[in-house]
C-alpha cells in the first residue's frame, strides 16, 4: 500500500493481501523477462490487484516511465554508435557538413543581396562577373550540401542495417543456444518477431540520428552566423531554437504512452487474427463466425481509438512546428525593418536571417524524428536484450563416448522431472537397456513417456537423477556426442524447407545409396520416387506438401541413415497406415540395426516388436517385463493393452445388436 | 490435401489492376473516409494557403515598407506583418483540424475495413482458406490495412499538400513574375518527371528486400519451431550458417535501396540550387531592366523552398502510394473472393431441433482442377444411427465427412439432411445441429474452461463438469494442476496431442448437437481412455446420430453400420458382423488390424 493510497483511502487497508504473497502472485507468470519489463508489468498488475487508485499515483508512473523511456532509449543510441563508429561516424559527419552548408547557403543568399542584388536594383546595372560568382557560389553550397545529404543518408542507413544484422544473428544464436524449456515458455510468434520486428523497431532511430547529431552542429553556427549579424535578429533566433526543442519533447511526452498503447494493440489485434485463423475449422464447426469478429472488431475499434488519440497529438504538433518559424521570420521582419530604416543593419542581413529561419525550420523536426521513434526502440530492445540476457544453456562436459558401430547401453537413474512445480510427469524412473535389446515403453496418455523420450537424448535434464550411455551420464559428455549416438523420432516431426535428401542427411556426409537405404528401410523410398527430383525435391514450408505419415517416414529415415547406437521412437509411426507400420516394424527387426532401441508405442504389433516392455504408470515404471508376462501380472498394462478386445468381447456378450437396447 | 485449387476458389487481388479502381472500390468500402470530406479539403485549402504568407509578407516589407515610395514605412510592415501573423494562426487551426479529421475518418473506414474482411475470411470455405498460408491472411487484415492508414495519414496528406502548396505558390509567382515563374518550372519540371523513374527503381530495390525478409524468417523460424529437431540431431551449426547467410542477404539488398534512395532525396537539393542561382541572374537581370521589384524577386527565394520538399520526399510518398494501393488490393481481394460455401442467409430453411437424418443422393466430389476423389456416394443414414466410416489413407472418408457437414459442397449431387438440401439450411441452424471434431484439437490460448464453453457460451461451471465426467475423463481433469482454470497455452500446445483431442471432443459434447461427426477425432488418445471415451460416447448419443471416421477398427465393431470406403467410392456398408461374414473389403481390413492389436 502506497501513502498515496492510504491518504485516498478508498480502499481498505488490508486489500491487496498480505504483502509477501502478493508479490509471489505478481512475479510467478513473469519468470522470463529484461528487468524493467519485469518491473512495469508487475506495477500494471499490482495496479489491476489494487484497482482505482489516485491520479497522482498514475501520473508518477507514467513519469517514472518516460524517463525509463528516454534513459534506455539514449542507451540504446550509445550502444548503436559504438557497434558501429566508422560508419555512424562517417553519417553524422556528412549531416554536420549538411548543417553547415546550409548555415552558408543563407550567408551566401545575404552577402549577395547585398553586394549584387540590391546595387543592381538600386543603379539599374551590374555585370557578367558579379552574376556568374553569384550564380557559382549558390550552386556549390547547394552542391555541399546535396553530398553531406548523400553521405548521411546511405550511411545511417548502411549502419541501420548492419546492427540490424549483427543483433538478428546475436538473437538467433540465442535461440540456437538456449535449452527447450526456455523455448516452450516463450511462443513462436513472439519468437519470431523477436528477431525481426523488434530487432528492427530497436535501430530505428539510427536512421535519423545522425542528421539530428548533425542538426546540433547546424544550430550553433546558426545562432553563431546570426549573432555576428545582428544581435537583435539573433534573439529571434535563440528564443526560436529552444522553443521549437521544447515543442518536441513536449510532443514526444504526450504521445509515447499514445504510441507504445496504439502498437500494444497491434500486436494483440495480429495475435486475435492469427488465433482466429489457426482455428478457422473449430471457428466453422461450432457456428461461431459472429462472436470471433466481435472479438476481433472489440480489439480494432480500440485501436481505432489509440490511432486517433495519436492523430489528435500529431494533428496539433505538425501545424505548430510548421508556424513557429514562420512567425520568427515575421518577428525578423518587424524587427529588422526598424534597424534597416535606422541604418544600422544591411537589407541583405535580414533576407540572411529570415532565408536562415526558413530554410533549418525543416532540418530541426530531425531531433523529433529521434525522440518519436525511442518508445519503440525501448520497447523493442527490451524483448531483444530479453532473450540476449536469457540463461540457461545445457552445460556440456568432455567426456567422449567409445564404442562406435556397438549399441550402446542405456541407463535411467532415479529421474524425475516436472513442468509444473509439485506435479512430477516422471518420478523416480529406473531404467537399465542392455546394448541390442528393443524395448518398448507403454503407458496412458499424459502418462510422461514423451518426456522420458526427449531426457534419453537430453533435450531436457532431469531435476533430479541421471541418463547414462555406457556409464556416462550425458550432463558429462562434449557436445555433439549424444547426437552421434542417439537419435530421436518425434510423433510430429519437423521438416525444413529443403530437399528431401537434406531433410535426411540433415549435412550429414553420406552417399546417396545410403540415404535411399534409410528411405527404404522407412518404407519412404516409394513416395521420394514419386517425387519429381526424387532426392532432390524441394518440400516447402514444414512439409506442408507432405502427408502425416510421409513426414514420419522422412523423419524416420533421417534417424536411420545415421545408424545410431540408440535409437529412440516417440509415437513415430502413428500416422502411417498399420500395414505400411507393419513392414516399417519387420525391416527394423530384420535389418540388423547397430542399436538399441526403446520405441513408445501403443499399438500391440509395435509392442511386439519388443523384447521387453516397460509399463509407466503416473511418472513409474510400475511394471517391467517380456509382454505375455505383464499381461497377467500388471492389471494397468492388461488393461491398457487389451483394451479393444476386452471392448469387443465385453460388446459380444451384451448382444450382438447394440440397437436393441436403445 | 495438396490438391491445387482453380483461380475461383483461391484467395485473389482485385481483378481489375487499375489503382483508381482501387481506390475508389476502398473508398466505397469504407464510407466513413469520405463522410464530411468536403469540409476537411477546405480546411485542406486554409492549411496550405498559409504556406504563402511568409514570402509575401517578405515581398511586402521589402517593396512596401523599406522601399515604399515615402521612405521606410515601419507602420505598414506592422500592420502588415500582424495580419501575416493572424493569417499564420488561422492556418494552424485549419490544419489541426483538417489532420484530426483525417485521421478520425480514416481509422474509423479502416475499421470497419478490416472487421468485414475479417469476418470473410471465416465465410470463406475451408478449401479456399487452405490456399494460403495462415500469416499471410492475418497480415491481410492487419500489416496490409496499416500500410493503407499509414498512407492516408501521412504520405497521402504531404502529396495532398505538396499539390496544394505547388498550385497557391505557382499562382503567386506568376502574379510577381511569369519570366521568374517559367524558370522555376523549367529546373522542376525535370525533376518531377523523373520521380516515377525513381520510384520504379527504388520499388524494384525494396521488392528484393521484401522478399529476403521472407527468407531470412523462413530460415529463423526453423530455429524457433524446428527446435527440438535441431537439438536431437545437434545441427545447430548448420542452422546458424542458413540465417546468417539468409540474414547478410537481407543486409545487402537493403543497402542497396538506401543507397538509390540516398541519392533520389539529394537532387532535390542540388535543383534547388540551380533554381535559386537562375532566379538571381535572371531576377537580377529583370530588375535592371525594371521589369521585377526587388521584393518580388526576394519572394521567389523564399517560394522555391515550397518546390523543394515536394520532390525530396516525392519518392518515398510514391512507394508508399504504391503499398498503401497493393495493400488495398490484399485486403479488398478477400472480400472479392467469393464464399462458395455460402450460408443461404434470410431465405435459408431453419430446422427444429431433434434427431437427425441424412441422405447422400449421387455425391460427387471434385477438388477444383483435380481429380474426383469421392464418386456417386448414395446412402442414407437414418435417425439414431451410429455409423463408423473406414477405408485407408486416401480413400475419401474425410471427404465425405466434409461434405456431411458442409465444409464442402458436392460438385454432383446433393445431400439432405431430414429432407432438406444442406445448401438451404441456415449456417445458425446448421452449426447447432451438426458439428464436426476434426482430428487436429485446436484450442484458444485462454484457460480450459473458456475452450470447453466455446460451442456454448452460457454453460455453467457445473455444466462443464458434467460433460466432463459423463464423458469419463473426471480422473483426467482431477490431475490437471489448476483444474478447470487450466490456462491450455498457444493452440493448447500446453496439453499433449491426445488430452487436446480430449478436450475438443469435449467442447462439441457440449454444444449438444443432434449429428456429432467425429474425424479421427481420438486418434492420439491411448486405447483405454478411447475404449472409456467410445463407450462414453454411446451412452450419451443415444438419442443421436453419430459419424465417426476411424483408423482403429474398434470403433466400428461398436457402431451400429459401418461404411467402407475405397478409392473414392462406398464398396460396403452395413453391420460389423455382417461386413466380417461378407469377406471383402472391410474383412481384410479387419484381419489386418485385429492381427497389429491384438
Amino acid at each position: 500500500m502506497t501513502p498515496d493510497q492510504q491518504a485516498n483511502g478508498r480502499r481498505p487497508r488490508d486489500s491487496a493481501g498480505n504483502g509477501l504473497q502478493v508479490c509471489r502472485r505478481l512475479l510467478v507468470p513473469y519468470k522470463a523477462g529484461h528487468p524493467t519489463e519485469i518491473r512495469a508489468r508487475v506495477r500494471a498488475r499490482l495496479r489491476a490487484l489494487r484497482g482505482p487508485q489516485s491520479g497522482a499515483q498514475r501520473a508518477s508512473d507514467v513519469r517514472d516511465e518516460r524517463q525509463a523511456t528516454l534513459r534506455e532509449g539514449v542507451r540504446i543510441l550509445v550502444r548503436a554508435m559504438r557497434d558501429e563508429p566508422v560508419i555512424l561516424g562517417i553519417a553524422v559527419a556528412g549531416s554536420a557538413v549538411y548543417g553547415i552548408a546550409t548555415v552558408a547557403a543563407a550567408e551566401v543568399i545575404g552577402r549577395i543581396t547585398d553586394r549584387v542584388v540590391v546595387p543592381a536594383f538600386r543603379d539599374g546595372e551590374t555585370t557578367t562577373g558579379a552574376l556568374a560568382l553569384t550564380a557559382l557560389a549558390i550552386m556549390v553550397t547547394a552542391l555541399v550540401k546535396a553530398a553531406g545529404i548523400v553521405v548521411r543518408r546511405y550511411f545511417a542507413g548502411l549502419g541501420q542495417y548492419r546492427l540490424n544484422a549483427r543483433y538478428r544473428r546475436q538473437v538467433s544464436r540465442q535461440y540456437l543456444r538456449l535449452p527447450l524449456s526456455w523455448h516452450h515458455q516463450h511462443s513462436t510468434g513472439k519468437l519470431l518477431s523477436n528477431a525481426n520486428a523488434d530487432v528492427e523497431s530497436s535501430f530505428w532511430p539510427i536512421a535519423p540520428l545522425p542528421f539530428a547529431l548533425g542538426v546540433v552542429v547546424m544550430l550553433v553556427f546558426a545562432l553563431v552566423s546570426m549573432f555576428l549579424a545582428d544581435p537583435w535578429l539573433a534573439l529571434v533566433g535563440a528564443l526560436l531554437f529552444p522553443a521549437i526543442l521544447l515543442l518536441n519533447f513536449f510532443y514526444q511526452r504526450r504521445l509515447s504512452p499514445l504510441a507504445t498503447r496504439a502498437q500494444a494493440l497491434r500486436a494483440e489485434l495480429s495475435g486475435v487474427a492469427h488465433e482466429s485463423f489457426d482455428g478457422a475449422m473449430v471457428v466453422k464447426a461450432l457456428g461461431r463466425e459472429a462472436a470471433e469478429t466481435a472479438r476481433f472488431g472489440k480489439v480494432a475499434g480500440q485501436l481505432r481509438d489509440a490511432n486517433a488519440a495519436v492523430g489528435r497529438i500529431r494533428g496539433a504538433f505538425d501545424p505548430l512546428m510548421e508556424a513557429l518559424p514562420n512567425l520568427g521570420v515575421l518577428a525578423v521582419l518587424v524587427i529588422g525593418s526598424a534597424r534597416v530604416a535606422d541604418g544600422s543593419l544591411a537589407p541583405g542581413t535580414l533576407v540572411q536571417v529570415a532565408y536562415l529561419l526558413t530554410i533549418t525550420a525543416f532540418p530541426i523536426r530531425a531531433i523529433g524524428f529521434v525522440l518519436g521513434e525511442l518508445p519503440r526502440a525501448t520497447v523493442g530492445w527490451r524483448r531483444v536484450q530479453a532473450v540476449l540476457d536469457a540463461e540457461g544453456a545445457l552445460p556440456h562436459g568432455t567426456s567422449s563416448l567409445n564404442g562406435a558401430g556397438e549399441p550402446a547401453h542405456l541407463g535411467v537413474r532415479d529421474v524425475t522431472y516436472s513442468y509444473v512445480e509439485g506435479t512430477p510427469v516422471l518420478d523416480g524412473v529406473h531404467l537399465d537397456v542392455e546394448p541390442g535389446r528393443t524395448i518398448a515403453v507403454v503407458g496412458s496418455t499424459g502418462s510422461g513417456k514423451s518426456t522420458l523420450a526427449s531426457l534419453l537424448v537430453r533435450l531436457v535434464d532431469p531435476a533430479t537423477g541421471a541418463v547414462l550411455l555406457d556409464g556416462t551420464d550425458l550432463r558429462e559428455l562434449e557436445p555433439g556426442q549424444v547426437a552421434g549416438a542417439v537419435s530421436l523420432v518425434f510423433q510430429q516431426p519437423f521438416i525444413f524447407e529443403d530437399t528431401v535428401r537434406d531433410n535426411v542427411t540433415l549435412g550429414l556426409t553420406v552417399p546417396d545409396d545410403d540415404v535411399w537405404a534409410a528411405l527404404r528401410l522407412a518404407q519412404g523410398d516409394r513416395f521420394v520416387t514419386s517425387l519429381a527430383g526424387e532426392l532432390d525435391a524441394r518440400i516447402g514450408e514444414r512439409g506442408a506438401t507432405l502427408s502425416g505419415g510421409q513426414r514420419q517416414r522422412l523423419a524416420l529415415a533421417r534417424a536411420l541413415v545415421r545408424r545410431p547406437r540408440l535409437l529412440v521412437l516417440d509415437d513415430a509411426t502413428s500416422a502411417v497406415d498399420p500395414e505400411v507400420e507393419r513392414r516399417i516394424l519387420a525391416g527394423l527387426r530384420d535389418a540388423a540395426l547397430p542399436s538399441t532401441v526403446v520405441v513408445v508405442a501403443y499399438r500391440r504389433a509395435t509392442i511386439a516388436l519388443a523384447d521387453e516392455v516397460v509399463y509407466v504408470e503416473d511418472g513409474r515404471v510400475s511394471a517391467r517385463g517380456v509382454h505375455a508376462e505383464l499381461l497377467t501380472t500388471s492389471p494397468g498394462y492388461r488393461d491398457l493393452i487389451t483394451a479393444y478386445e476386452r471392448d469387443a468381447a465385453e460388446r459380444a456378450m451384451a448382444g450382438t445388436d447394440p440397437k436393441d437396447q436403445s | 490435401m495438396s490438391t491445387a485449387a482453380s483461380p475461383g476458389s483461391r484467395l485473389g487481388d482485385v481483378q481489375s489492376g487499375s489503382a483508381w479502381a482501387t481506390f475508389r472500390r476502398g473508398l466505397a468500402l469504407s464510407p466513413e473516409i469520405t463522410q464530411g470530406l468536403l469540409v476537411t479539403l477546405l480546411l485542406a485549402l486554409v492549411a496550405t494557403a498559409g504556406r504563402v504568407v511568409v514570402p509575401i509578407a517578405v515581398q511586402q516589407t521589402v517593396d512596401d515598407g523599406l522601399n515604399a515610395s515615402g521612405g521606410a514605412d515601419l507602420g505598414y510592415v506592422r500592420w502588415m506583418v500582424g495580419l501575416a501573423g493572424v493569417g499564420i494562426v488561422l492556418t494552424v487551426v485549419a490544419a489541426y483540424h483538417m489532420n484530426r479529421r483525417i485521421f478520425r475518418a480514416s481509422e474509423a473506414g479502416l475499421a470497419t475495413l478490416r472487421t468485414k474482411a475479417f469476418r470473410h475470411v471465416h465465410d470463406l470455405s475451408v478449401l479456399t482458406q487452405d490456399t494460403e498460408r495462415r500469416g499471410s491472411l492475418v497480415s491481410r487484415v492487419t500489416s496490409d490495412v496499416d500500410t493503407i492508414s499509414q498512407f492516408v495519414q501521412w504520405g497521402g496528406l504531404i502529396m495532398l499538400a505538396s499539390l496544394g502548396q505547388l498550385v497557391i505558390a505557382t499562382i503567386v509567382m506568376a502574379v510577381y513574375s511569369w519570366q521568374l515563374t517559367l524558370l522555376v518550372w523549367v529546373c522542376f519540371l525535370p525533376l518531377f518527371l523523373a520521380l516515377r523513374t525513381f520510384q520504379r527503381m527504388l520499388s524494384g530495390a525494396y521488392m528484393v528486400v521484401r522478399e529476403r525478409v521472407g527468407g531470412m524468417l523462413g530460415s529463423i523460424s526453423e530455429a524457433v519451431v524446428g527446435a527440438q529437431a535441431v537439438r536431437a540431431y545437434a545441427v545447430e551449426g548448420r542452422t546458424q550458417q542458413r540465417i546468417d547467410d539468409a540474414v547478410e542477404s537481407h543486409r545487402v539488398a537493403a543497402s542497396r535501396a538506401q543507397r538509390l534512395a540516398a541519392t533520389a532525396f539529394s537532387t532535390g537539393e542540388v535543383v534547388a540550387g540551380l533554381a535559386n542561382a537562375a532566379i538571381i541572374v535572371v531576377g537580377v537581370l529583370l530588375g535592371v531592366a525594371g521589369d521585377i521589384s526587388l521584393g518580388r524577386m526576394l519572394a521567389f527565394l523564399f517560394l522555391v523552398t515550397l518546390f523543394v520538399a515536394p520532390v525530396q520526399i516525392g519518392t518515398e510518398v510514391l512507394s508508399e502510394a504504391q503499398n498503401a494501393i497493393a495493400g488495398w488490393r490484399r485486403v479488398l481481394g478477400i472480400l472479392d473472393t467469393h464464399a462458395d460455401v455460402a450460408d443461404p442467409g434470410e431465405d435459408g430453411v431453419r430446422l427444429p431441433r431433434g434427431p437427425i437424418d441424412v441422405r447422400f443422393e449421387c455425391v460427387s466430389y471434385a477438388y477444383p482442377s483435380g481429380p474426383t476423389v469421392l464418386h456417386d456416394v448414395d446412402v442414407a443414414i437414418a435417425r439414431h444411427t451410429r455409423v463408423a466410416v473406414v477405408g485407408e489413407t486416401g480413400s475419401g472418408k474425410t471427404t465425405f465427412a466434409k461434405l456431411l457437414t458442409r465444409l464442402m459442397d458436392p460438385v454432383q449431387g446433393r445431400v439432405l439432411v431430414d429432407g432438406a438440401d444442406l445448401r438451404d439450411i441456415r449456417f445458425a441452424s446448421l452449426r447447432e445441429r451438426v458439428v464436426m471434431v476434426p482430428q487436429e484439437g485446436f484450442l484458444f490460448d485462454d484457460t480450459l474452461a473458456a475452450n470447453l464453453r466455446y460451442g456454448k457460451p452460457e454453460a455453467s461451471d457445473e455444466e462443464l463438469l458434467l460433460a466432463v465426467t459423463e464423458l469419463g475423463l473426471g480422473e483426467w481433469l482431477d490431475s490437471l494442476p489448476y483444474g478447470l482454470e487450466t490456462p491450455v497455452g498457444q493452440r493448447g500446445e500446453s496439453l499433449s496431442a491426445g488430452e487436446r483431442q480430449l478436450v475438443a471432443l469435449a467442447r462439441a459434447y457440449l454444444a449438444d448437437p443432434d449429428l456429432l461427426v467425429l474425424d479421427e477425432a481420438t486418434s492420439a488418445v491411448d486405447p483405454a481412455t478411447e475404449v472409456r471415451l467410445a463407450r462414453a460416447l454411446e451412452g450419451i448419443s443415444r438419442g443421436r446420430t453419430s459419424v465417426t471416421i476411424a483408423h482403429r477398427l474398434s470403433t466400428a465393431e461398436a457402431a451400429d453400420e459401418v461404411f467402407v470406403f475405397d478409392r473414392g467410392r462406398l464398396v460396403e456398408s452395413g453391420p460389423h458382423a455382417e461386413l466380417v461374414q461378407k469377406g471383402g473389403v472391410y474383412a481384410a481390413l479387419h484381419t489386418a488390424w485385429v492381427s497389429q492389436s491384438r
